[in-house]
């Protein structure tokens, strides 16, 4: 049909897996004693490899490969460009922040990659059992990662997300089971012309909620959100800053899918329940946030806040609903990763630090940090001039041109809620140090951790002040998913 | 001319770039005051060139630059002025030198930080005068709040952290209904420009109920942060942890000014149906203010509340809906700003040289300090109105003009000014006459730096009073624009002004 090799299409998550195990077999052939941060070098140079051709991809004409089963297009382009830089950044932050006497360095890093390429592979996914291929390959890898440190918490913290998650997972898989029980195919378009055909079978109505169901776990929306700070409060920050966001992002480039693109014709049917989910998880995520001392449990429940808005998006049954849900994708990877990078570096690698109180006088210990996450929070507040304020003001303008006033009224109240946690943050950053240790400058991260704080802060100033670019290519990835 | 175009832009970007500037320099000697003070000069000058080449014949905005933004959102860059706002750029391009003079010894600490956010909140502060499209003016709205913030927190007392949060929430959580009500006219009329979005409102037909909404949540918004009675809870702490300079540039004008512009200009029928309510409020306020501030123990409390005073006068002006006491409405704006900011600095210099803010701790310096006492008396006078300074003319067009319309309000609002002269005279009593307090140290009266912020101020409060001509031409052509979808437009008894 076209003249593009088949395996073009999935030349980022290709790079991706050659680099995981040109990384174990160098870590395999190095002697004991031999440093292994290099090996993470390795791993960046892999990402950023993959990055490159996920942007190149962006210019090759859209089409499926491997028997329908996967599809490049813009929309896939865009997420793998946001999951690329995400790891991109916390392969970084790793470097810095991970003791060099941490044992197994080299398939933490292989680790990340596997787990990087399962991700992209669910946002080119247009077949569900791929799709389920890719989930499971990006939750093997983020379960054993998030175990990587040796502490207790560490391990509850793997297993908790190791149970629920395949939980989850399994939820989604009878889904499909359920799809091709009802439709006899487990093509996404197949899918749709099947259910456009026919009336609505009930098997197809229970295999979307099992579907939801299970998304809505990997993205921690509430009523699903459970698992969410625990979690976070025991996996070690760079983890985190992973898992946190990309991931997520795969998740909800599936959700997108599935809703627009499978069933289409049963947008009456989740357009509520999705929108039932947003106000839940805004409402429980902020609530919750505002009670918490730790800052990554804080974090936590600010990110399921942060799903919330993002099902907000849906609200609409619009490819504009599907741009702002693109779009804020794409912020929130920015500024969340950039505020773990900070968190990690001034926790510090046990997490010794991460109360809020600990963040007293932060930003005389260390200026430049500081003022990088007083940024980072005005971002997450939705302060203008921010990638937050575009992400935040795209999908409420969206949700009130649609006729859901509430919705809007709900999501920006709830962000002003969310504002006095952060702010409680930032004050406590600001704040004269009260003892000489507090006042006392840290060390303030080496070429690594600046390279991750550049990506991230430019990120979130050029989506904030000149997004006109980005907005249309999330505008162009929207119209590819609702043919 | 060419510098007619990009005039608001370079206003926006000097203090900006200059911010920059500041936050690389090292904290040496006085280099970053001198600095911040050459780039405040620097923004003054440039802000002169907006009244010398103001056409006053004619009516609308100038200066103006229209650019596209984000275009796939309809956010444009449009900017301009017209006799309301040109004013208020030109105030606080008058102020900021003033506000780092005020500081140059005070602030000792974070210097770098003080000085690079006090000159963002410049630019945020001139933003949101000059901004003609709702999501430019919400984006500097929300910006002026983040220096203010953060400098609470960092400079504050005993409390800065506390009311830095309370000032931050107080003023961002109305804003989430003020934005879900600009998205909302977005949706029905397609736009986000001031004027269009004017002539939208006045010509299409809306569910009558729905807009009433979204004029409310306007309103909301902007009598926080002016503070209207009962929205008043932030000022007091606020007044007392925020570094003397900023507090001074702040307070007021953004939330009157928006009143203004875009409660009033956007929705004339729906403010003109609420005025009364607004009209009681403002006076409850008025005399609440005024009470709280008779009982006060602490000069900055004092001067918190006798704000909630002068800027619930402002409103009460505003919202009669007479262009006479409009007019008047605004210049007590710009009056309030002057005084304001005089009265601000001179209670911290008192607070320089005895280290203390109680007012009993005093007693008697006028023989000490006759300077200080002089322009300590001259700006009370203002402020409470004495004739041929600034205060009289604004309060009386305040009230002459709005009395024909709320009588007893009105009457009620004299006992108000009153009261103002009865807690400002006392305070200067206190102060300067009477025992005087012998362990107070021995000072000295004001220097070189001190007498440059003050004759200025009291300078304007004079020519402020005496040649309204420079001022009120301008203002009110702005006002009728303003106010042509009213009946306030059609009253009798306008141009008296002139």
């Amino acid at each position: 049909m076209n003249s593009i090799p088949d395996f073009v299409r999935i030349l980022p998550e290709i790079l991706l897996v050659v680099t995981g195990v040109l990384v174990m077999l160098t870590d395999a052939s190095l002697g004991k004693s031999a440093a292994r941060k290099p090996l993470g070098w390795l791993a960046v140079v892999g990402t950023l490899a993959a990055l490159i051709a996920s942007l190149w991809l962006v210019t090759v004409p859209a089409g499926t490969a491997y028997f329908d089963t996967v599809k490049s297009d813009t929309f896939s382009a865009f997420f793998h460009i946001v999951i690329c830089g995400v790891v991109l950044a916390a392969l970084l932050l790793s470097i810095d922040a991970i003791p060099e006497s941490s044992q197994h360095l080299g398939e933490y890093f292989a680790l990340f990659l596997f787990g990087a390429s399962g991700m992209c592979l669910m946002t080119s996914a247009v077949e569900l059992l791929v799709v389920f291929l890719g989930l499971e390959i990006s939750s093997i890898s983020t379960y054993i990662l998030a175990g990587y440190r040796k502490s207790p918490t560490s391990s509850e913290s793997a297993i908790k997300y190791f149970l629920l998650g395949s939980f989850a997972t399994a939820f989604f898989l009878y889904g499909v089971a359920m799809v091709f029980g009802a439709t006899g195919t487990t093509n996404l378009a197949g899918i749709a012309a099947k259910l456009a055909a026919t009336h609505t079978p009930i098997l197809a109505l229970l295999a979307l909620g099992l579907m939801l169901i299970g998304l809505g776990f990997k993205v921690s929306a509430a009523p699903f959100q459970a698992w969410t700070p625990d979690v976070y409060e025991g996996a070690p920050s760079p983890v985190v800053a992973l898992m946190s966001t990309a991931p997520k992002a795969a998740a909800f480039a599936v959700l997108l899918r599935i809703t627009y693109g499978a069933f289409p014709s049963l947008h009456g049917t989740w357009q509520p329940l999705l929108m039932g989910m947003s106000v839940l998880s805004m409402t429980i995520g902020n609530l919750a946030a505002l009670r918490q001392k730790n800052v990554k449990r804080m974090l936590a429940y600010s990110s399921i806040a942060h799903a919330g808005y993002l099902l907000a998006a849906f609200a609409t049954f619009s490819s504009d609903g599907i741009a702002a849900a693109i779009f804020y994708t794409a912020t929130y990877a920015a500024m969340n990763v950039g505020i773990f990078l900070i968190v990690s570096k001034a926790a510090g690698y046990d997490d010794r630090g991460a109360l809020i109180e600990n963040f007293r006088g932060f930003i005389y210990r260390a200026p430049l940090l500081g003022t990088v996450l007083i940024i980072f929070l005005a971002s997450l507040i939705g302060i203008p001039f921010t990638a937050g304020f575009v992400g935040k003001f795209y999908i409420f303008e969206v949700a009130i041109k649609s006729g859901a006033i509430w919705l809007g009224l709900v999501g920006l109240l709830n962000s002003g809620i969310a504002a006095y946690y952060y702010l409680r943050l930032a004050v406590s950053a600001l704040t004269t140090p009260a003892t000489a240790e507090e006042a006392a400058p840290m060390e303030q991260g080496g070429i690594a951790l600046r390279l991750a704080l550049l990506i991230t802060m430019a990120s979130v100033l050029v989506l904030g002040i000149v997004p006109q670019r980005a907005l249309n290519a999330a505008k162009n990835a929207a119209l590819t998913i609702q043919q | 001319m060419v510098l007619n175009e990009y005039i608001l832009t370079l206003l926006l970007t000097v203090p900006l770039v200059g911010s920059f500037v500041v936050w690389l320099l090292p904290e040496k000697g006085k280099i970053i005051q001198t600095v911040t003070l050459l780039v405040t000069l620097a923004t003054f000058v440039l802000t002169l060139h907006l009244p010398a080449h103001f056409d006053s014949a004619q009516h609308g905005f100038q200066f103006e630059q229209n650019l596209p933004w984000i275009q796939s959102l309809g956010i444009s860059y449009h900017l301009g002025v017209d006799g309301l706002s040109m004013w208020l750029v030109v105030l606080t391009g008058v102020l900021a030198p003033i506000g780092v003079l005020a500081s140059w010894n005070v602030i000792q600490k974070r210097e770098r930080q003080f000085y690079a956010l006090f000159l963002v909140q410049q630019t945020a502060m001139i933003g949101v005068f000059i901004s003609l499209d709702l999501i430019l003016y919400y984006g500097f709205w929300e910006l002026s709040l983040i220096p203010m913030a953060v400098l609470i927190a960092l400079h504050g007392n005993k409390h800065g952290g506390k009311a830095a949060l309370k000032f931050f929430t107080y003023t961002f959580i109305p804003s989430a209904p003020l934005l879900v009500a600009i998205l909302w006219l977005y949706g029905k009329t397609g736009t986000f420009d001031y004027e269009t979005l004017r002539t939208a409102i006045a010509t299409q037909t809306f569910s009558n109920c729905s807009l009433w909404w979204v004029a409310l949540a306007f309103l909301f918004a902007f009598a926080v942060k002016v503070p209207v009675f009962p929205l008043h809870g932030w000022l007091a702490d606020t007044f007392e942890e925020a570094p003397t300079a900023m507090a001074m540039v702040v307070a007021g004008k953004l939330g009157l000014y928006s009143m203004l512009r875009f409660h009033i200009g956007l929705f004339p029928i729906q403010a003109q149906a609420v005025a009364p309510w607004v009209v009681a409020l403002a006076v409850i306020g008025l005399l609440y203010g005024a009470c709280l501030a008779l009982v006060q123990r602490d000069m900055k409390r004092l001067l918190a509340y006798s704000t909630v005073s002068h800027l619930s006068f402002c409103t009460l002006g505003l919202y009669s809906f007479a262009i006479v006491a409009a007019d008047g409405g605004v210049y007590q704006i710009l009056n309030h700003g002057i005084s304001g900011a005089a009265i601000f600095v001179l209670m911290g210099l008192l607070y320089e040289r005895y280290r203390s803010y109680e007012i009993s701790h005093y007693g008697g310096l006028a023989a000490k300090l006759p300077w200080l006492a002089t322009f300590f008396v001259i700006t009370s006078l203002s402020l409470v109105g004495l004739p041929m300074l600034n205060g009289f003319i604004g309060e009386f067009l305040v009230l002459s003009g709005s009395f024909p319309a709320h009588p007893r309000w009105v009457a009620a609002a004299t006992v108000g000014v009153i009261l103002s002269a009865a807690y400002m005279l006392w305070l200067v009593q206190r102060i300067f006459y009477g025992k005087e307090n012998e362990k107070l140290p021995g000072a000295p009266d004001l220097g070189l730096r001190e007498h440059l912020i003050l004759w200025p101020l009291a300078a304007l409060m004079l020519v402020m009073g005496i040649a309204t001509h420079l001022w009120l031409p301008t203002i009110h052509s702005a006002n009728e624009t303003l106010y042509r979808a009213t009946s306030a437009g059609t009253l009798p008894g306008d141009g008296g002004v002139r």
